[in-house]
């Protein structure tokens, strides 16, 4: 800072010219550690991606150009058209689920912020957002396992025969994750909701009712109206984490049975660290990004313009 | 407004059927966690007697200890470096007018939704060129970047709306910008800047993809790399996984109950814009 002092004339008149001679430099300097440690450990290994996606690389030899082949593969290699794939399954799971079934429960419960003991039932819904999502996953595994909660409980209602080892299972196994995502995004997706109708203005319901409005109609001239940027934010929030799955499917199946579970994140990660295709695991990794990039900048598009 | 009385049961039915959902699988892990494990067959049964020895076993069988510190450590630097940065960088893209701030802050914006996957494969090879994996380092520095983007949208909000004669009349009274920012911005925004802390500590506490990378050796696992690990190892000894699980999650939750007006409010502001 001494340096930037010697350097500002120190009695110029006009404060104006002064301070904002100061600034046009100073602002840069405050910026700067910043900018270093996000460019070096996130904007250049960022550029690197994009330029490993375009070789073949073992990660240990010399690295061949391969141009656009690490691409085309995405579409035609079957193991990452199915990781793709199955990122839309699980974005059934992780949003759609959650943003209608916490929508219907918004519609019955719709001034529920005038509650008592409201803060108790949003703390609660809100835990399984804090836990680490490794943590979540061994819960999990054990409800899954042969004679685990699942299980006895289908046990206890009479449906024995449909127990089974839930992640094991070629066809249920993703499912069985994408449910994971369902018991974690339900409760955000609730209380987003819910404080957004906590705004809305009661004397609109008021009025509805004494027109004669029930509660359907109610729910969808008032609320669902009103909650647009929640909607925005909780499909923002629920898409994008089904969109970078990882800890979850590495914890629980290694994208197993066979490659029933496999996920883009975990396709990314695997080639560039065990299987030795640093070039297609970054190019898996680029593409996600994009795919990220884009869905985000989609869903903005239904905001409300006032919120951002 | 009043609610009718059968408008106010049908409420606490659905909000206390959901709360009960998001609470078995928790409370059912702590079950687990308690119950001998020749008794433990995954499923939430309550147990014959408690069994606080998994505890202990999962300490020195999984070095929770050393996971515990590692993670300790970590968060701490990464929050402390974070918060540093982003309020050096937040005030100044908030308060100051210089060359390339509308493009520096664009960018900065743009790392706001990034996937760890899009920097972490050459993040690997670049810190094992300079000796930097296995080390706290390794963990620390790609975090807070990673951190930065949230964080500096954070303080720029926060700054933004301080309000601007009090920081005209510290400089008239001869305040230079950054002791103004320290002296004068930075004490009342201490609310703002604590829940900001909480939610990077929250998110470093729970990376997993990172630490999975960056480091091997056992020394520099985090808590919940280490419980992956224990994982692999104890595939079916539910007591040990469920109490390594309490132990991984515990110092999160608790954090969250004494404090989770903050983490929500924080998460209902922050994460929209993530």
């Amino acid at each position: 800072m001494t340096m930037l002092r010697e350097k500002s004339p120190e009695r110029i008149p006009a404060p104006q010219v002064r301070r904002s001679r100061r600034k046009s430099r100073a602002g840069f300097f405050y910026v700067l550690p910043a900018l270093v440690v996000f460019g070096l450990f996130l904007g250049y290994p960022l550029l690197q991606t994009l330029q490993y996606s375009f070789y073949d690389w073992d990660g240990l030899s010399a690295s061949t150009w391969a141009g656009f082949s690490n691409y085309f593969s995405v579409f035609t290699d079957a193991a990452l058209r199915d990781a793709f794939g199955h990122a839309l399954v699980l974005m059934l799971f992780y949003a759609v689920v959650p943003i209608v079934l916490a929508l219907f429960l918004t519609a019955l419960i719709s001034r529920a912020n005038r509650l008592r003991g409201m803060g108790f039932f949003r703390t609660v819904l809100f835990l399984p957002q804090v836990i680490s999502s490794v943590v979540v996953a061994t819960i999990w595994v054990s409800i899954y396992s042969p004679d685990g909660l699942l299980n006895g409980f289908l046990r206890m209602v009479g449906l024995g025969s449909v127990t089974r080892v839930w992640l094991s299972d070629y066809s249920l196994a993703l499912p069985a994750i994408g449910f994971v995502g369902t018991w974690v995004n339900v409760g955000l997706c609730l209380v987003l909701f819910l404080s957004g109708v906590g705004t809305i203005e009661p004397s609109l319901f008021e009025a509805a009712q004494l027109d004669g409005a029930r509660a359907g109609r109610q729910f969808f001239a008032i609320t669902l109206p009103s909650l647009r940027g929640q909607i925005a934010v909780a499909l923002t929030l629920t898409v994008v984490s089904a969109l970078k799955t990882f800890d979850l499917v590495y914890v629980t199946t290694s994208g197993g049975p066979g490659t029933s579970t496999t996920v883009p994140a975990f396709e990314a990660y695997n080639r560039a660290f065990t299987t030795g295709q640093v070039g297609s695991g970054a190019a898996v990794a680029v593409v996600l990004t994009a795919v990220i990039m884009i869905v985000t900048a989609l869903i903005k598009r239904i905001q409300p313009k006032e919120s951002g | 407004m009043r609610l009718s009385t059968r408008e106010k049961v049908v409420d606490y039915l659905i909000l206390t059927i959901f709360g009960l959902t998001a609470l078995v699988p928790l409370v059912g892990v702590v079950l687990s966690a308690v119950t001998p494990p020749v008794e433990n067959h995954g499923g939430f049964a309550l147990p014959s007697r408690i069994d606080l020895g998994n505890f202990g076993a999962a300490w020195a069988e999984g070095r929770f200890g050393q996971y515990l510190l590692s993670s300790l450590l970590v968060t701490a630097g990464v929050v402390v470096l974070t918060t540093v940065l982003a309020i050096l960088a937040g005030f100044a893209f908030a308060r100051l007018r210089f060359f390339g701030s509308g493009v520096l802050f664009f960018v900065v914006l743009a790392g706001l939704m990034l996937p760890a996957e899009a920097f972490v494969i050459p993040l690997y090879f670049n810190l094992r060129t300079v000796g930097l994996t296995d080390t706290y380092a390794a963990l620390i520095l790609p975090q807070a970047a990673q951190s930065l983007g949230f964080a500096i949208f954070w303080m720029r909000n926060q700054f933004r709306a301080f309000p601007t004669e009090i920081i005209e009349a510290a400089k008239i009274d001869g305040a230079r910008d950054l002791r103004v920012l320290w002296r004068v911005v930075v004490p009342p925004s201490l609310a703002s800047i604590m829940t900001m802390c909480l939610l990077v500590a929250m998110w470093t506490w729970n990376e997993f993809l990172l630490p999975l990378v960056l480091v091997s050796s056992e020394d520099h696992r985090t808590a919940p790399l280490g419980l992956a690990f224990f994982k692999g190892a104890h595939l079916t000894d539910y007591s040990l996984l469920s109490a390594g699980g309490v132990i991984v999650a515990l110092p999160i939750v608790a954090a969250y109950v004494f404090l989770q007006k903050r983490f929500i409010s924080g998460m209902l502001n922050g994460i929209g814009t993530r």
